[in-house]
């Protein structure tokens, strides 16, 4: 069963072509890491996807009408924007919107597991304007997480918070494939990715260069070619390193 | 460009100059008013409603140069028709100067700066103030006679009105009372004019009772709750404006359809001329309905 | 909530019966009151139902659309400096509102003049959120808001000088201002189906405005169609400031400061915000049109002058407190 199919997905942004020809499919399950150099299309991607970009193609989540697609995918966009200083816990239960259940039994349940998964518990009834910039990560994601889709569409969730935060972020999400979610994540942390995720996507050149299992992915002939980078992966008792020692010609 | 009167004029730049030459010479020679010629002034031009129907009926034929264009206006002039032999002006310097007057009238709210242009120009300027009352009515008639050199056509015209008012008035046991209002909700008291007419037709007017002798803003609420006999509204021009929106209210109408005489305040009671008997005349009739 | 709600609906109620009881008429309360109710052939009956009924209504009226509008408009360009006085939407209602009656499309049909003046809004709030929209940021939607009030401005000025009716120029002040004097049932039964039309329109808005706090991606995903969330707010807002400048003018501010006051009061849940907004807005322009009356009782004191007292302050704390979080 696929939660997310592309078919031949293609953006143009301002004449700019941005992506040509992109298809995949995601399962439950996967925590696939969207990986790829500033501006190769990660962020137009996810939000082709979703629909939110004119594109051309098939995706199984835009041609959903909009109420349907709420249910289908929860969407953790980058903006981190709080317009207005509404309480935690009232930001996480927007999630409950698609099911118009925010105000019954099962929708605070929701929320509140939401709350607690992502330890939010003594922030409940803080305005989400004052939080510092990795609360406020946490919190957009347990409202994403309290929309409770089987799939779960994240840009750069990791961006701005500390070392500790991002590996906790990345477990939760290995925790929530393991329970039988679909997940996808844009992330710039090749270390991270090689030691979560159970599938990468490379994107760069405006299309899919590389898709499949981390250790079969990130060869140091990638790494120079996506990344620019002079790197390899090394495997530790702990996990996959990246043992990076230059910048490529 | 203006199209001067033929036979009146050379090149209109030869008229401008002449102008901006009047101008300096007036700078240089400061109030150097020179006298006006002995005798009665030959070429008058009035730039006032109100100085325009006196001097109409006044001026000898032939005198009157030009009347201001609000005279030929039957909104506000009660000499519409007539007005319409004359040439007409705006109010305006240049204009006026380039008719070449030698006697402007204006009324005392005539725009100052035109008056002192026209001055510094050399033109004698007469100024007459509005008539207040039906008193200065007949002042009014003899000082334009003064002006035209028309003294005994005017004291003839003052003798016709002032008998014309008397025949008018009457002693009136108890007066209706009536109402003047005007757009915006302004009313006029008893020392103005409208109030006067009221007041010679038989009326008592409700502003004195509003404690508005010389008029002013009366709030629609104390105009219902007075309850008059009679309502004079302002008639409403075309083109409506929110000003005027008060007079077509529902509280005037209901006080119309209970009891009140409705009447309309026009032309003939604008400016202080012979016409005003006429609305005296027609407001009398009115009371006298309402016995 | 419950306990704002109720506090609210009293403070309306209680400034609604006395704005039924203060006029250049003094009549006592008690004696007005019953005149209204039971009704004579008397002219206190006249006074009460004809002139401080509908203009007790209207004040209602006006400011709970204006403030549930100022509250709508925040929510969408989650902008607290967002006002449909202050952007020009009123001015270019009043612009329409002017041509009606100065082309005698007033005159003609009875709805000639409210259509024109939400023709006018529609134009005025398209073209503000075609310049600033929701990316713009507060400068530029205050930019944009001052071109578009000043050309509406500039535009009903010359209307009303090139009109024949010498008393014409002189509204400019009613129709930058406001006021409801003087106004009766006609103009209650003129403005009344177009608010509650955009009332009903706006007042749906809630949910996708709360979702809108989190950006307008987010609250795509999350099932709120944005464009067509931004077309109910051109129509819903046009509809309001078109029926109650038509008949009131423009009156500022109101949009501004109510919403204000009350955010921390409903959590800053714009959905909320929407209703609380409409209640403060009735209770703000009735406390204001009493005021008029109370203060200077023998002159036409325009509403916008005490809303624009209490607003401008309210504006620069606004304009301050965002230019220290933009620095």
């Amino acid at each position: 069963m696929s939660l997310l199919t592309l078919d031949g997905i293609g953006v143009t942004l301002r004449g700019r072509r941005v992506l040509s020809d992109v298809s995949l499919t995601v399962g439950p399950q996967e925590l696939v890491g969207l990986l790829g150099a500033n501006g190769s299309g990660k962020t137009t991607l996810l939000r082709a996807a979703l629909g939110l970009v004119p594109h051309e193609g098939l995706s199984s989540l835009a041609a959903l009408p909009p109420s349907a697609r709420a249910r289908a995918a929860a969407w953790m966009p980058q903006g981190r924007a709080v317009a207005w200083p509404v309480a935690v816990e009232e930001v996480v239960a927007l999630g409950r919107m698609p099911h118009g259940d925010g105000r019954t039994e099962t929708g605070r349940a929701a929320v509140d597991h939401a709350l607690t998964r992502l330890g939010l518990d003594p922030f409940r009834r803080r305005a989400a304007t004052r939080l510092s910039g990795g609360e406020t990560a946490r919190v957009l994601l347990a409202r994403a997480l309290a929309q409770d889709a089987p799939l779960l569409l994240a840009d750069e969730p990791m961006a701005g918070l500390d070392p500790a935060h991002q590996i906790a972020v990345m477990r939760l999400l290995r925790d929530l494939a393991r329970e039988g979610r679909g997940i996808v994540v844009s992330m710039h942390d090749l270390a991270l990715a090689a030691r979560y995720c159970t599938r990468l996507i490379v994107l760069s050149g405006g299309g899919v260069t590389a898709d499949g299992p981390p250790e079969e992915i990130l060869t140091p002939d990638l790494l120079r070619d996506a990344f620019g980078l002079e790197a390899q992966i090394v495997d530790t008792p702990h996990g996959p390193l990246l043992d990076a020692h230059g910048v490529a010609p | 460009m203006r199209v001067m009167p033929p036979g009146r004029s050379g090149p209109c730049r030869g008229a401008i100059w002449r102008v901006v030459a009047a101008a300096i010479a007036a700078v240089v020679a400061t109030e150097a008013l020179a006298e006006g010629p002995a005798g009665p002034p030959a070429r008058v031009v009035s730039m006032n409603l109100c100085t325009d129907q006196l001097a109409m009926l006044l001026a000898a034929p032939g005198q009157l140069v030009s009347v201001s264009s609000l005279a030929q206006d039957p909104r506000g002039s009660a000499m519409a028709t007539e007005a319409a032999a004359y040439p007409s002006n705006r109010g305006l310097a240049e204009e006026i100067y380039l008719l070449d007057p030698d006697l402007v009238i204006a009324g005392s709210f005539s725009t100052q700066a035109t008056v002192d242009m026209l001055r510094r120009l050399g033109v004698p300027v007469a100024v007459l103030d509005p008539a207040y009352s039906m008193a200065d009515i007949g002042d009014r008639i003899e000082e334009m006679g003064r002006v035209l050199g028309r003294a005994e056509a005017a004291a003839q015209l003052r003798a016709e009105f002032e008998a014309g008012l008397a025949a008018l008035r009457e002693e009136i046991a108890t007066r209706p009372r009536a109402a003047l209002y005007y757009a915006n909700g302004y009313t006029s008291g008893d020392r103005t004019l409208a109030g006067e007419i009221l007041l010679a037709a038989g009326f008592a007017n409700i502003a004195a009772e509003a404690g508005l002798p010389e008029g002013g803003v009366m709030p629609l609420e104390i105009l219902a709750m007075a309850e008059p006999d009679a309502l004079v509204t302002g008639r409403p021009y075309p083109r409506a404006s929110r000003a005027e929106e008060i007079l077509d209210h529902p509280v005037l109408h209901q006080m119309r359809e209970r009891r009140a005489a409705g009447a309309v305040s026009d032309s003939e009671w604008v400016c202080g001329t012979p016409h005003v008997l006429q609305a005296v005349g027609r407001m009398r009739a009115l009371r006298e309905r309402l016995e | 909530m419950r306990a704002l709600a109720l506090g609210l609906c009293g403070l309306v109620a209680a400034l609604f019966a006395v704005s039924l009881t203060v006029g250049p008429a003094e009549i006592g309360p008690g004696e007005s009151l019953r005149a209204l109710v039971m009704g004579d052939a008397g002219p206190l009956t006249l006074v009460m139902r004809e002139i401080r009924l509908p203009r007790a209504l209207l004040a209602a009226l006006v400011g709970g659309g204006l403030g549930l509008a100022g509250a709508a408009m925040q929510g969408y360009l989650r902008n607290p400096l967002a006002d449909p006085g202050l952007i020009g939407v009123s001015a270019s209602a009043a612009l329409g509102a002017v041509l009606a009656i100065q082309t005698g499309v007033a005159a003609a049909v009875w709805i000639g003049l409210p259509a024109m003046a939400l023709i006018g809004a529609a134009l005025g709030v398209g073209l503000v959120l075609m310049l600033a929209g929701q990316h713009g940021g507060s400068l530029t939607l205050i930019l944009a808001g001052i071109a578009v009030s000043a050309l509406a401005g500039a535009l009903t000025a010359l209307v009303l000088n090139l009109s024949p009716n010498p008393f014409a120029a002189s509204e400019i002040v009613f129709w930058t201002m406001g006021s409801l004097a003087d106004r009766s049932m006609s103009h209650l039964w003129l403005a009344l189906p177009l608010v509650v039309a955009g009332a009903a329109v706006l007042l749906r808005l809630g949910p996708a405005l709360d979702a809108l706090t989190l950006g307008e991606d987010a609250a795509a995903s999350l099932g709120v169609r944005v464009e067509r969330l931004r077309l109910s707010l051109v129509a819903g807002t046009a509809l309001i400031v078109g029926g109650t400048t038509a008949v009131a003018g423009a009156i500022g501010f109101v949009g501004l400061v109510i919403p204000h006051i009350l955010r921390p009061l409903v959590g800053a849940r714009p959905a909320r915000l929407l209703w609380a907004s409409a209640l403060g807005g009735a209770a703000l322009i009735l406390a204001a049109d009493i005021a008029v009356r109370v203060v200077v009782p023998e002159r036409d004191l325009k509403l916008g002058v005490l809303t624009a007292l209490v607003g401008a302050p309210v504006f620069l704390h606004l304009i301050w407190r965002s230019r220290r979080l933009e620095a």
